[in-house]
């Protein structure tokens, strides 16, 4: 089995995998070892702190064997393409390959090259499910609901894969999800997809029962997507004023790594309100239920 | 042109028995003989004579295939083609002349070039025009030299893969190549909005997270075309094809400079009457394509543009490319998909045409645009060379990819069933394909 999208998951798959990650929650004890004979092969084709790190310490918890391949910038720049790569990995005996590739779909091609079961963990600017589940999860065992929540989604939305993502397991939740950001970092044909959009973060932080802020990287600037990263801060930055109009019990999310000062402040990403490293720490559990449900 | 050797391999009379003869004078029954000249010696019903007999029984005769936009590969990639193979290709799918793009490695931007490819094609199993590149090394910023390469016989200049980016170039092109009566084909594409693309831009682009390449930038390039053609034809009989047509609107204003009486003509591929940018969704490469795939719309305006005339010909820009560079992620693939040996056999089933008007799409009117009219494209009458397809319309096939003849498989067509084939391709009167089958 594969999770490459999360439009792969039946809902009844979603929750099962949202419920089972309470059993490898920290401090639950040690679950069963039952997969101490499954290897699982991280293949990393784009730079990657806790996504990496949080399918180790999964897998960890599962007693899987975890084998670690650096396989940075292009697979065509290093000359082997990225189908004998990954058919040579096979070939050392895996049962999962959790992967990361900077071009959208490259799971795809993956997944029907190899027989291992795939995880995307991030294409292009396409998916990245595992950050959805464990958002979807943070956010339920914050609020205690999905269905019915008002989540904000502010930033890049064109470039962001956790965006496509959670826009994706939120609305199937049943949550109502709005999309802020500038014109030009919307995708196309926006209308397509189950959200609101407005443009004007300041009429819907009050709103807002989740905000979710997105990285806003400093290539959108040379490509005169924004004309700079401060007039970016001025109208879709999540200032400390702005955090005071949130609502009594919203909170706040960030999927990582945070550019402080740009999309969020250092002082707001602090709140007690703030669940960002919660959502990190909540990324092992859910990958660890991930695993469980896949193997 | 390259035909003094394939009229000695015509040693033998021929007749081709029990077709349906259609060609530009209509569609009529008739037998066909060929002379050992390669030429067409007597037309007409019931005719028997000392001759090797081709069986038509069940099939349309018609003027042979020309295909206006074909990627040979060679010189510089024979990994994807060759001239060789991807004549076979060509004989294969009906076609007995193509033009072979100039984008090659080096480009053909000068005659000695000109000259290479037709050393190359000596032994091809049709004929084939090289196309001229307008520019310098096809970088969009001097023109090169069309006069020289006119004298060596090429008609058609074009830096496909790319557009001239500069208007001011584009209109010095039309008006210096009318006086070697050459036509400009151009590549439509504003590159300031296309840069970066790998798919078109719209619900699946956003959905994918590809970036997209979105109609406007095919679209500002034809109207900003039209426009340099109206204003060259003030003071010359500039001509100008547009090729690989893609998209509703530039379907429309072709049919608005027609309407205003401009002398244009346009193109259209197989794949953008057949596919959406929805096969995306598999993230194949197979499907990625260079104009991309469009919607169901333009899908639809395509084809209404090929049954109201606004569309000229059918052109496969068959562009083959090796395993390695579309066994790879999609935003890295390279742009193309082969097309000679499916082209007609898609517009046969595809399209809602008459017969007639398929074929003239992609025979006699591509062999008008690339002013090779006297040599391919009939008329089926006594005196005319005999470059001919005989294709049975009604024969069933699966697509397979090892009866590919090109070097390269990037068919999106592979196990899809298609309705018409080729029985016998005729090159100067030797008979290149028999019951479907190359004959060297």
């Amino acid at each position: 089995m594969n999770l490459l999208s999360v439009a792969d998951l039946p809902l009844e798959d979603l929750e099962r995998i949202l419920k089972k990650a309470d059993d490898f929650a920290p401090g639950v004890g040690d679950p069963t070892a039952i997969h101490r004979e499954k290897t699982l092969a991280l293949l990393f084709f784009e730079d990657s702190t806790r996504t990496r790190v949080s399918f180790e310490r999964a897998a960890k918890r599962l007693k899987m064997e975890v084998m670690n391949f650096s396989v940075g910038g292009s697979s065509m720049s290093k000359g082997e393409s990225l189908r004998d790569t990954v058919k040579t990995i096979e070939a050392t005996g895996i049962d999962v390959v959790v992967m990361r590739h900077q071009a959208s779909g490259a799971p795809w091609q993956v997944a029907s090259w190899i027989k291992s079961s795939v995880i995307n963990a991030g294409d292009g600017w396409h998916e990245h499910p595992t950050q959805a589940l464990l958002d979807c999860y943070t956010i339920r065992k914050a609020t205690g609901v999905i269905e019915g929540l008002h989540v904000v989604i502010v930033g890049d939305i064109k470039h962001s894969r956790v965006a496509r993502s959670n826009v994706l397991a939120l609305s199937r939740l049943g949550a109502d999800v709005t999309i802020v950001a500038p014109y030009t970092l919307l995708p196309p044909n926006i209308d397509s997809w189950p959200v609101w959009v407005s443009q004007d973060l300041d009429v819907v932080i009050p709103k807002a029962d989740v905000i979710y802020m997105l990285r806003m990287q400093r290539e959108r600037q040379t490509a005169s997507l924004v004309p700079s990263l401060r007039e970016y801060t001025a109208s879709y930055g999540l200032t400390a004023e702005r955090a005071e109009c949130l609502p009594e019990n919203a909170v706040i999310m960030h999927p990582g790594p945070m550019n402080l000062g740009v999309e969020i402040s250092a002082d707001v990403a602090d709140l007690p309100c703030s669940l960002i490293t919660t959502q990190v720490k909540h990324g092992v559990a859910v990958r660890a239920a991930l695993l469980h449900e896949i193997l | 042109m390259v035909h003094a050797q394939a009229a000695k391999r015509a040693p033998r009379d021929l007749l081709i028995k029990g077709g349906t003869i259609v060609d530009s004078l209509g569609v009529r029954r008739g037998d066909i003989a060929v002379g050992r000249d390669g030429r067409i010696v007597a037309v007409g019903v019931n005719l028997e004579g000392q001759a090797d007999v081709l069986d038509a029984s069940d099939c349309f005769v018609a003027p042979g295939l020309v295909d206006l936009h074909c990627h040979l590969r060679q010189p510089g990639d024979d990994e994807a083609e060759s001239v060789e193979t991807g004549s076979r290709a060509a004989a294969l799918g009906g076609f007995t002349a193509v033009v072979a793009m100039p984008n090659t490695e080096p480009p053909v931007d000068n005659a000695a070039m000109v000259h290479e490819v037709r050393a190359l094609a000596r032994n091809a199993l049709c004929d084939i025009f090289p196309a001229g590149a307008i520019t310098v090394g096809r970088r969009g910023e001097r023109l090169a030299p069309i006069g020289e390469m006119a004298e060596a016989g090429v008609r058609l200049f074009t830096d496909d893969g790319r557009g001239v980016q500069d208007g001011g170039l584009l209109r010095n092109a039309l008006e210096y190549a009318s006086s070697f009566q050459a036509v400009i084909a151009e590549h439509c594409e504003e590159e300031s909005l296309s840069a970066g693309g790998h798919m078109n831009e719209g619900e699946w682009s956003s959905r994918l997270g590809l970036e997209g390449m979105p109609s406007e930038a095919e679209e500002i390039m034809v109207a900003r075309d039209i426009a340099l053609l109206r204003l060259a034809l003030r003071r010359c009989d500039a001509k100008l094809h547009l090729m690989h047509l893609s998209t509703r609107r530039a379907i429309a204003y072709v049919r608005s400079a027609k309407a205003e009486g401009l002398e244009i003509t346009a193109e259209v591929t197989p794949h953008h009457f057949t596919l959406t940018d929805a096969e995306v969704a598999s993230f194949d490469p197979v499907y990625k394509t260079n104009p991309p795939l469009r919607s169901r719309m333009d899908v639809v305006a395509v084809r209404a543009g090929l049954a109201d005339g606004t569309v000229d010909a059918i052109a496969t820009d068959h562009a083959p490319h090796p395993r390695e560079r579309k066994e790879v992620p999609f935003a890295e693939a390279a742009f193309g998909v082969i097309g000679l040996q499916t082209a007609l056999p898609l517009a046969l089933t595809e399209l809602p045409m008459p017969v007639e008007n398929i074929i003239a799409s992609l025979s006699w009117k591509a062999a008008d645009i690339a002013r090779i009219p006297l040599t391919h494209g009939g008329p089926l009458e006594v005196g005319f060379p005999a470059n001919l397809c005989v294709f049975d319309p009604s024969a069933r096939w699966v697509v397979q990819a090892q009866a590919f003849a090109s070097r390269s498989k990037n068919s999106p067509y592979i196990g899809r069933e298609l309705r018409g084939r080729v029985r016998h391709t005729l090159l100067w009167g030797e008979p290149v394909v028999v019951d479907g089958e190359a004959q060297r």
